[in-house]
């Protein structure tokens, strides 16, 4: 098993015609089950047309009629994506990926709270993923996003970070380490967001071919100490934990969005003590992720 | 981005929130024409920078006669401002606001700010005004009153009743200041801002609710849609190299340090700044170079870095992912010779086309260190420059 996505998983691609999502969903189909899974491209401009042999619809809710998709992931630039977010939630899919980097904050606010409301009114969850992230991956079955497929290798160990480069250096070093990973999962690094830490890692509790998870945060934001309260009473497996900037300053956006100190909680080492204090094994040397976490297995 | 405080009081007043009569200028002379234009009796003269802190730090002054504007203006123009917010080598004040005085019965505070953890809009207000709203919140929080709006509903009668009762405005101000309160959002989510705050907010002794003052910050990804607000951004407030660096599609933030180092990826950027100190040096600068490095950028980047005159060693950690390995070397190589690089340089590279990357730099003949972990290129960086 694995988390959210798997080898049965049909994906409709949102922007799949552009620069990126071309270039993406092409090694997207590449890997592992990718030439099944990734069934459905739209485009409303050229509904009935083709890319890498995926036919492309005119709107979501018509790919997924057509393909029985309920997973879509989303490479549409900044200024449409928010209401690309939206209309695959109004297709009642199951999950949506958000890759696209630079979306307003004030979009995602609007977006999140008309999905809520959405929910509160009886209608169907979508959960999401991003935006600003890398995706995420099952090995040997799915890759949904733009990390490296090579690098992973499957196996029962959970990651979730918010950055890309981030989550693959975890992976690579425990790749290295011959442990194989069940999911990797990039929440992606903006301030409104969908899915986050805490939520991840219920799931991760709950699929029973995750033996232990890494958890990669950053300055900014409660969600990673939100996510180590959750674990601390009801986390039934060994973390390995990490923030990144340490040596951050305050007051200063640190690439990312929502990597921004502003108050005292946020620091990284403020959330280090609390996940230490949650029964983490927390790092302060990013190399160490893979070979703390082979300790604890 | 930031804007100054004349634009930030330009955009309320555009909401409708009332600020006091002002005229923003550049000179001396000016100064003078403009506090004559206003007329009255007391003008107050205020440095115009993007950083708090600026009264304290003697960027403000209360004038109580035409020379004395004069003499103010004189004093604060061109000179550096050093506030809590500057850093110690200040910033030089190449803008004034000239005001009518006030006449200040109470201070308050209000901000409105997106809320990660709820989704929403906070709006925060206070009856500390005046002060910082930081040691408020640290030493007195039940003085600091919280709304979270839906951005769906807006701010309701309600939630802007529930700030003016909780920073105790008085019964005949009460309608002004809920109405100041609904402008100031309505001004925040318009102009896609990330932070708008009135400190202080005033109560005049004839009751009206006036912003002393107006900080804003703007969501960059919004500023496709905020040509107004792009229109008032100021240049010479920004750190050069930071600015020069965004040309290319870089993020450069500089630091204390010695050590540079360039990186794909915000978080493993972060990630090798904090492996540098833990293995005993400070960073010098955070860079990522992005997703879609190119030679050209990567050479641009070893530029920015060099230009600070405290770098004694460079460090590059790439994860090779979509990006290539073989291309980072090769971008680094050529990095290396067009600026003559006379620093030690070490290199960390992983993922796609590792083992060619690092032929390439091999090959190269030039004294470049390579790394296999982030401890060892931290460990080898840090030996090369004591």
């Amino acid at each position: 098993m694995s988390i959210f996505i798997n080898k049965d998983t049909r994906i409709i691609t949102q922007g799949i015609t552009g620069k990126t999502g071309q270039f993406h969903t092409e090694k997207c189909i590449e890997y592992a089950n990718g030439k099944n899974c990734f069934v459905a491209g739209v485009n409303p401009k050229k509904a009935g047309e083709s890319i890498f042999g995926v036919p492309i619809f005119g709107s979501v809710k018509e790919a997924a009629q057509q393909t029985g998709a309920t997973v879509s992931v989303i490479y549409v630039p900044p200024p449409g994506a928010a209401a690309a977010i939206w209309e695959a939630v109004e297709a009642d899919l199951d999950f949506v990926i958000c890759i696209t980097e630079g979306v307003p904050v004030r979009d995602m606010l609007m977006v999140r709270n008309k999905m809520k409301q959405k929910v509160a009114a009886g209608g169907k969850e979508t959960l999401l993923l991003g935006p600003n992230c890398p995706g995420l991956i099952t090995p040997d079955e799915v890759k949904i996003g733009i990390m490296p497929g090579h690098i992973h290798m499957k196996g029962r160990i959970g990651v979730v970070s918010r950055s890309g480069t981030l989550t693959y250096e975890a992976v690579g070093q425990l790749t290295e380490l011959g442990l194989g990973q069940s999911s990797a999962v990039g929440i992606g690094g903006d301030p409104i967001n969908g899915l986050k830490h805490i939520d991840v890692m219920k799931a991760f509790n709950d699929d029973p071919e995750t033996d232990a998870v890494i958890m990669i945060g950053e300055i900014g934001g409660p969600d990673e100490a939100e996510a180590a309260q959750w674990c601390k009473a009801n986390m039934q497996k060994p973390i390995v934990g990490f923030i990144a900037g340490v040596t951050a300053p305050a007051g200063k956006r640190m690439g990312h969005a929502g990597a921004l100190i502003s108050g005292g909680a946020d620091t990284a080492n403020a959330k280090l003590a609390i996940m230490e204090e949650c029964g983490f094994t927390v790092t302060r040397d990013p190399s160490e992720m893979g070979k703390l976490l082979k300790a604890l297995l | 981005m930031k804007i100054h405080e004349y634009q930030g009081k330009q955009i309320l007043k555009k909401f409708g929130v009332s600020v006091p009569r002002g005229i923003h200028c550049t000179s001396v002379d000016d100064a003078v024409k403009a506090a004559e234009t206003l007329g009255g009796s007391v003008w107050v003269v205020k440095a115009q920078i993007h950083a708090g802190g600026r009264g304290k730090g003697g960027g403000v002054k209360v004038a109580k006669s035409l020379e004395q504007v004069r003499e103010y203006a004189n004093q604060i123009l061109g000179m550096q401002l050093v506030t809590h917010q500057t850093g110690p080598e200040g910033q030089k004040v190449r803008n004034l606001l000239i005001e009518e005085g006030a006449d200040i019965k109470h201070e308050y505070y209000c901000a409105a700010l997106t809320d990660r953890a709820t989704q929403s809009v906070a709006m925060m207000a206070s009856s500390e005004g005046g002060m910082d709203i930081e040691e408020v919140a640290h030493k007195t929080p039940e003085k600091i009153i919280k709304v979270f709006i839906n951005p769906l509903v807006g701010m309701t009668d309600e939630q802007a009743r529930t700030l003016a009762d909780g920073i105790g405005v008085p019964e005949a101000s009460k309608a002004q200041a809920m109405d100041t309160f609904k402008k100031l959002y309505a001004c925040y989510m318009e102009t896609d801002a990330s932070l708008a705050e009135i400190n202080p907010l005033i109560l005049e002794g004839n009751g009206n609710i006036k912003a002393l003052d107006a900080k804003f910050n703007f969501d960059s990804n919004a500023l496709f849609r905020q040509e107004e607000i792009v229109a008032m951004r100021d240049l010479d407030e920004e750190d050069p190299d930071e600015l020069e660096a965004s040309r290319f599609d870089l993020t450069y933030i500089s630091l204390d340090g010695n050590i540079g180092c360039l990186v794909n990826g915000a978080g493993l950027a972060m990630a090798t700044m904090d492996t540098i100190k833990l293995f005993g040096a400070e960073p010098a600068n955070f860079l990522d170079v992005g997703g879609g490095a190119t030679t050209e950028k990567v050479t641009e980047a070893f530029k920015i870095m060099l230009k600070n005159p405290k770098v004694k060693g460079i460090l590059v950690n790439i994860f090779g992912g979509i990006m290539r390995c073989d291309t980072i070397a090769d971008g680094v190589v050529a990095a290396a010779r067009e600026t003559h690089l006379a620093v030690p340089l070490v290199v960390r590279m992983k993922g796609t086309n590792e083992q060619i990357g690092k032929q390439i730099l091999k090959d190269s003949g030039l004294p470049i260190i390579s790394a296999d972990s982030m401890a060892e290129a931290a460990t080898k960086i840090v030996a090369a420059v004591q």
